[in-house]
This record gives C-alpha cells, structure tokens and sequence, in this order.
C-alpha cells in the first residue's frame, strides 16, 4: 500500500469566538494581547482529514507547515500532540504584513522547498481574516488542482483521492489527481484531542529560536531526539522575490476600520400565515441573513 | 469549550501535594524509564507536567464531549441485541474519544502500553469523568481492574491482557450472582478444568455486572466441588474473543443508565486461572474490592462537583422576590455546606489515594528488589492506612454525595423535578454509590476495626501535630475536644464488650472519625492554600454539630436499649 507525504496547512489566530470587550483596540485593530492564540478550528478540520489518512496508509507522514511569529510554533507542537510526525514554522520580519497574496507566495515557495509532497491539507479559511484565498491561491501558485468545501476523503486510489464536497445546497462526489490542494469545511469531523504519550514525547519540541531563549533544563535531548527539532525557515532558506513578500507585495490595504455595534431598532410581527413566512423568508434571504 | 480539570483549582491543589514527591520517585524508580521510553519523565517536574497536561485533555474530552453525551445517553441507553451489549451512540462516542486520547491503561506500566501514572493522577482522572457522566465513568473505570491482573497474574497473562487494556479493551468483574451479592462466600459459578484441553471451563450464572460483555473480564468461581464458603473461590480472566458467555438481559435501572447491568449465563466458557486456586475471594477479590472502592469514592466526588455546580449556577440565576435565591440564608446555607462537604470528600479521597500509592507501589518494588527495613516499615504503615480509609472515604463520600444531590434538587425547587435540567439525573446517578461494591453499612463495617484497634485516633494524632499557622490553632483546640469526645465514646462502647454493641453503634463511631479526619484534612489544605477556609470553617462546625450529637447518643445508650430497635422474625 503507498504512504503518502501530506502536508497540513495551519495557522495560529485569535480566539475570534471569545471576544470580550477589550478585543479591539482604539484604532479599530485586533488587540492580540487580549485574545488567547488557538489553532484555527477548520485547520484542525484539515489535520483530522490528513490523519485518517495516515491511519489508513501506513507509512504517510503528517507535516504542518504555518507561517507566522516565533510564537506560532505552538500550534506544531499542538498538531505533534494529535498525530502529526513534524512541523515547519515560516518566521521571519519579512513576511509581516502579508496580505492573502503574498502569504499564499512565501507558502507555496515553502512548499517547492519540501518538494515530493502528495497532498496538501488546508482550513478552509481562518477566523480572524475570513478570506478563504490562501488554500486556493497556494494551489495557483503550485500549478496544482484544487478542490474547496471537502468535507470527507473518501478514498485514495490510483494516484487520485476521491473527495466529498459540503456545498450550500448539497453534496458533491469528485475525484482529483494528486498532487493536489484542499481545503476543508468546519462541517468536516472535529479533530481528535490530543494523545496522553504524544504529548510527553513531543512536549520539549522546539524551535532553534525558541531553544536559545529557553532555560531548557534538557538539552542533550534534542541531539537524542531529532524529532524534537520543530523546522524554522526565514526568508533566506526558501527561495523568494523580496518585492513579492510582506507589506510590498500585499497589494491589499487597510483604508478604514469602523466599529460596528449591532442593534436591532424595529421589530416586526408576523402571524403564523404561510404567505406572511413565506414573504418574511425571502426577505431573509436576499437580506442574506440566512442562506 | 468547557474543561473540567483547568475550571476546578481545587484539583490541581490535590495534584500538588508535597507526598506526590516521594510517590513519583518510587513509581518511576529514581526516572530510570527515560532512556527506554520516550514519553517517560526526566525528573519530578516533568513528571508533575505530565500529569497536569494529560489531565487537562481529560479535562477537555469532558468537558466537550462526555459532558454533552450526557443526557442522550441517559435516554437512549444500552441494548442487548444477538444476546451481546450496544452501547448507547454517545457511550461508544465517548470510549472512542477517551482511547485515541491514549487514556486507558493509566497506571499500567509502559511495558504493556500504560502511561505508568500513580493512583493519584488517575483517580483524578475518575474524578473528573464522573462529574461529566457518573454513567460512563463505571465503563472507563473498569480498567482499574487491571491493577489486579497487573499485581496477581502470570508474565504472559500481563503481556497478553494488559496490552489490551491499554490498547481500549474494556473490563468487567463479575462477582455478584443471584443468591450472592454482600456475601460472596455464596458465589456458585462452577469452573471445572478439563484435562484434555488443559483449560477450565466455566458454567452458571452472573447478575449486576457492570459491564457485562465487556472485552476482558475477572471472573470469580467455585474451582474446589463440594465447598461451601469463600475457601473455595478462584479468580479467571475470561476473555470474550473465546465465547462461552451471553448477556441474557440487561437491568432497568433508577440511574446510571448508560453503564450496561448485565445478567450473564456462561456455557462451556474457557478461562484462565490467575494467582493461586483457592485465594480468589481471600485475596484477589479484596485487592479488586479495594480498588473499585477507590473509584466509587472517586465518583461520588465527581457526581459531588456536578451537583454543587448545578446548584450554585442555578441558584445564581433563579430570581424570586425581586432577587437571585442564592441571597436568601436558606440557600446560601445549603450551597456553603454543600460546598464543605464536597471539599471534604475530595481532600480524603485524595488522601486515601496517596496512601494507596505509597504502599502499592513499594508492593511493586518488592518484587524487583529486597526492601530496606525503613521501606517495610513505609509499606506497611500506609497498607494500613489505605486499608482504613479506602472504605472510610467510600463510606462516606458516597452518603455526602447523596446529600448534595438531594439539596441540588431542592435548590432546584420545582424544576428541579423536572427533566428538562440535569440535576434531575444527577440525583438517580447518585443513589447507586452508597449501595455498590459495598453498601455504607458494609464500609462501616470494614472500617469499625481502624476504630477499636485506634488505627483512626493514631492517624488523627498525627493530624493533630502538623504546624499550622497561627489563625488556624483555634480551630485545632476545637478538633482536640473532638478528639477527647470520640476516645470517650469509642471507649463506652468497648467497654460493653458485646459484639452486637460495637456493630449498634459503629457508624456512628465511624462517622465519628471521619468527620474529624476530614476536619483536619480541611484545615491542613487552609494552611497551603487559603481557597479551602471557608470550607474548613464551615465544615468544622459541622463536624462539631454531628460528632456531638453521635455522642450524645451513644452517651445515653445501654445495651438492653437494643431491644425496642430488634424485631422479632416470625
């Protein structure tokens, strides 16, 4: 049976779901401080797919590849603690900034650098940016097919994986050649929690940042144990155009950030009529309040 | 979202015991395992991180999955479908969660699979279950049952069984039959060994097994034809995958719905001996009884938690006279006392578990090596203790545990009746803990010789020595005259010399011990950490209250009062 290398990709965001008052600073922007830093929950959707998959072919390792601060290296570990074999965290000034665009490029020239990878595995989107374009664009930029909404890998046969797509009115079967790129809706099975052993064996797992301003009581370890080395690529150890990367090439820019307070002013009653349901239903729905 | 270790302080004060140093380094033997394994700790603080972060994944499964399951289980229940058990969709849920976590097998050595946790961290775990599903814990608890296998059974029945607990294999232990359940020295079950095949078979009947149809079971059966009583008891493992046992009905119960109670007929079933014949009630059943016992006073603090929180929450919300009924004295009084004995429960029961560490774990090690006389001495001090207090522990938390789910109902009021909140089947969950593996009245009656030997009055004198900070040293006079009053009656009843006297009058005396015991455990806890003060207040003045009122009548009662208790059988 084929093993497969399948890469997972995460991202470290806000607990967008807790916000309390003091979430958004006075310039409108994320006040990052105030909201604990979570593996975005439709990536967890996407390393549950990539672990079944290893269930399922013996051999297939599990990679996590996320791009962000020094600190991002604990949704690695986080994904270590569930079942993946390694991680790669992309770090470097340069790439701050980065618009979807410009994330998409430093992740796809990551990925050029992994090489011979089957499958990549991505969250559909992120809740703190809600774009749903870094999955999509990595598979552009990789020249690679892609397929969105995937709820369920059904199979894989014959160089392809059959996928089940969640859509807004229904399901979809589809199969696609690998290598590919999906990405994965949070109606998609919750992932695992994490596993008792994988946490104690992975639990020292650094960075070579993180290990140098660390008192790290075990260091011989981490000649011992080289899976517990967690990859750290800047910019110089992937190939890139500088002009493509962080705030110059993200073409996206923030004009205004307005607090919007929600507030219901009116009310409106309704009998139990079925026209008067119908009428209030396609309101809703043009309102796109719901569908 | 919820996690049920990280929201509870209380727990991870009980974690950090200043014992748990000793017992982590006798059970990792000085951290020898680390170059072996590599999830073995490197010292006393990694090990201490290890069990803090695998509870809170426990804590988590809790909180997100088993929680939730809760009320559908308890609705849907258990089946027997082809005469085997299906569990409820929430219960298989919940199994499935707890094993890809790696959770079973805790305390099992990682030779086998086992996380090679202390009794501590994994009654914690048990804990914490039970507080998100007093139903489920009865499954997942079961795989305490290993400890038996692990301290009695041969090398190849531990490679072979113990591997497979931690691998997700549930267990049963089926001791109870029809005509035998307190007294198992009644038990029938017939295991015959059948020369031919080298095995012994075992046919009859089994009732209450928790379980029933679980992966492995510990089967307890008459091995010796033509003996009556318990002299001629045997242990087996029975191991489903080998057939010979059907589940002919499962039990409609009160609560605890979702633990399958399974009436069992074995035909023909093979099974394996475990230890020597003969000592399967004498010795392994007591080993099993004791550890169940553990987890029974381990669910009660559990179902404890649940309760008060349901209450206080409740009580917090409920608006009545134009205020939340949590400011009227009638409530806060219940949810304060509630509050007392919950902590109370909890401190004993982890102090019970220290206990049983400590010797259970010298009990390993005198396997591999000759103990040192000072580490006998150790050994035997807290067999003793464990001894006393497992059942004084389950005793009583059991009974509190019915009491605060009685006062979460009644805090309640009228909703509380109703099953649209989940006190209503917190309060059926609870009523089982008193009764199984042992009924209070049994517990009293294992635990009335740590008062007439003075094992408990020992204990309490070692209590009563510990340094405490000066605003504490008013309450320790208080427990002093306690003390004096407890010697007095324990005395008066001795004194009388009958028999039928001590068994009149033992759980108060019981009761007596436990409630200073629990007092001191209290006031200790107040003096690491000052969250549990008020509680220790709070609970002294009951204690005093109880204790007082258990002397007054003993004080006052005579031998020839039992006459208008006894009746007259026809």
């Amino acid at each position: 049976m084929k093993a497969y290398k399948v890469i997972v990709l995460a991202k470290q965001v806000p607990d967008t779901r807790n916000v309390g008052k003091d979430a958004m600073k006075a310039d409108g922007t994320i006040n990052r401080a105030a909201l604990p830093a979570i593996f975005n929950p439709e990536d967890l959707n996407a390393l549950e797919q990539a672990l079944r998959i290893k269930e399922n072919f013996p051999g297939t390792t599990v990679t996590i590849l996320t791009m962000g601060p020094g600190r991002a290296a604990e949704i690695i570990r986080e994904g270590m603690f569930r079942g993946a074999d390694d991680g790669i965290l992309l770090t470097d000034r340069a790439f701050a900034g980065s618009d979807t665009l410009a994330t998409s490029y430093a992740i796809s020239q990551a990925l050029k650098k992994v090489k011979d990878f089957d499958i990549i595995i991505a969250g559909r989107q992120a809740i703190d940016g809600d774009t749903a374009q870094v999955g999509p664009q990595v598979a552009e930029k990789l020249g690679i097919p892609q397929v969105t909404y995937v709820e369920e890998v059904q199979k894989i046969e014959n160089g392809k994986v059959f996928l089940k797509r969640r859509l807004e009115r229904g399901v979809e079967q589809v199969s696609c050649p690998i290598p590919m790129v999906m990405t994965v809706n949070s109606s998609a099975p919750d992932c695992r929690a994490r596993n008792a052993k994988l946490i104690m064996k992975y639990k020292h797992a650094k960075t070579v940042t993180e290990l140098q301003n660390s008192n790290e009581d075990y260091l011989h370890l981490y000649n011992d144990r080289p899976y517990l080395n967690i990859s750290e690529w800047s910019v110089g150890d992937i190939e890139v155009d500088h002009a493509e990367l962080g705030l110059s090439g993200s073409p996206t820019k923030v004009k205004t950030v307005e607090n919007v307070v929600l507030q219901a002013k009116d009310a409106k009653v309704i009998s139990a009529l079925d026209n008067e349901i119908d009428d209030l239903m396609r309101e809703l729905i043009e309102n796109h309040t719901i569908g | 979202m919820a996690n049920f270790y990280t929201d509870n302080n209380e727990l991870r004060f009980q974690l950090n015991h200043p014992l748990m140093e000793k017992i982590v380094r006798l059970k990792e033997r000085n951290f020898t395992e680390k170059g072996k394994f590599d999830f073995a700790p490197m010292d006393h603080e990694d090990a201490m991180d290890n069990f803090d972060k695998v509870l809170e994944v426990v804590g988590e499964i809790c909180g997100d999955i088993i929680a939730p399951n809760a009320e559908s289980i308890d609705a849907e229940g258990p089946q027997v479908v082809d005469s085997h058990v299906v569990y409820a969709r929430g219960t298989s849920e919940n199994i499935e969660a707890l094993n890809k976590a790696g959770l079973m097998g805790m305390s099992l050595p990682r030779q086998y699979g086992g996380l090679n946790f202390p009794i501590v961290p994994y009654i914690m775990a048990a804990d914490i279950v039970s507080r998100a599903d007093a139903g489920f814990v009865n499954i997942w608890g079961l795989q305490d049952c290993a400890e038996t296998i692990n301290e009695y059974a041969s090398p190849e029945q531990k490679e072979k069984y113990l591997t497979r607990v931690c691998q997700g294999d549930t267990m049963a232990m089926d001791l109870t039959e029809p005509d035998a359940g307190s007294d198992l020295q009644a038990v029938q079950l017939k295991a015959t060994f059948d020369e031919k095949s080298g095995k012994w078979i075992l046919n009859g009947v089994k009732r209450f097994i928790t379980n029933g149809d679980g992966h492995i079971s510990l089967v307890l059966a008459r091995s010796e034809p033509g003996t009556k009583d318990g002299r001629g008891l045997s242990m087996f493992i029975y191991d489903k995958n080998d057939g010979g046992v059907t589940v002919r009905r499962i039990e409609h119960k009160m609560g605890i719905i979702g633990s399958p109670t399974c009436e069992l007929v074995f035909k023909d079933a093979p099974a394996e001996l475990v230890g020597s014949r003969k000592m399967g009630l004498i010795k392994y059943v007591m080993a099993l009884m004791n550890g169940a016992r553990l987890g029974i006073a381990a669910q009660s603090v559990g179902v404890s938690e649940a309760a008060y929180r349901e209450a206080l929450a409740y009580a917090k919300e409920r608006m009545q006279f134009g205020k939340a009924i949590m400011r009227f004295p009638a409530v806060y009084e219940m949810l304060a006392t509630m509050k007392a004995k919950l902590d109370a429960s909890r401190t004993l029961l982890y102090e019970t578990a220290r206990f049983v560490d400590m010797y259970k774990t010298y009990m390993h090690i005198s396997e591999e090596r000759k103990l040192e006389k000072e580490e006998r001495d150790e050994m035997k001090k807290y067999q003793k203790l464990a001894d006393f207090f497992t059942p004084l522990g389950k005793g009583i938390s059991s009974e509190f545990c019915n009491q605060l789910a009685y006062d979460a109902v009644q805090i309640h009021g009228g909703s509380g009746f109703m099953k649209d909140y989940p006190v209503e089947r917190i309060y059926r969950d609870a009523r089982i803990t008193s009764i199984y593996e042992g009924t209070t009245q049994l517990q009293v009656v294992a635990a009335i010789r740590g008062v007439t030997t003075g094992a408990y009055l020992d204990q309490i004198r070692v209590y009563e020595a510990e340094k405490l900070s000066p605003e504490l040293e008013h309450s320790r006079r208080q427990l002093i005259i306690l003390t004096d009053e407890y010697e007095h009656a324990v005395n008066k009843v001795v004194a009388v010399d009958d028999n039928e006297f001590v068994d009149f009058h033992a759980r108060r005396l019981v009761e007596m011990a436990g409630y200073i015991i629990m007092s001191y455990l209290l006031l200790l806890d107040s003096n690491r950490d000052a969250i549990f003060l008020k509680s220790a207040k709070n609970f002294l003045r009951l204690a005093k209250a109880q204790v007082r009122a258990h002397s007054e009548f003993i004080r006052t009662s005579d031998l020839s009062d039992l006459g208008t208790y006894k009746y007259e059988m026809e």
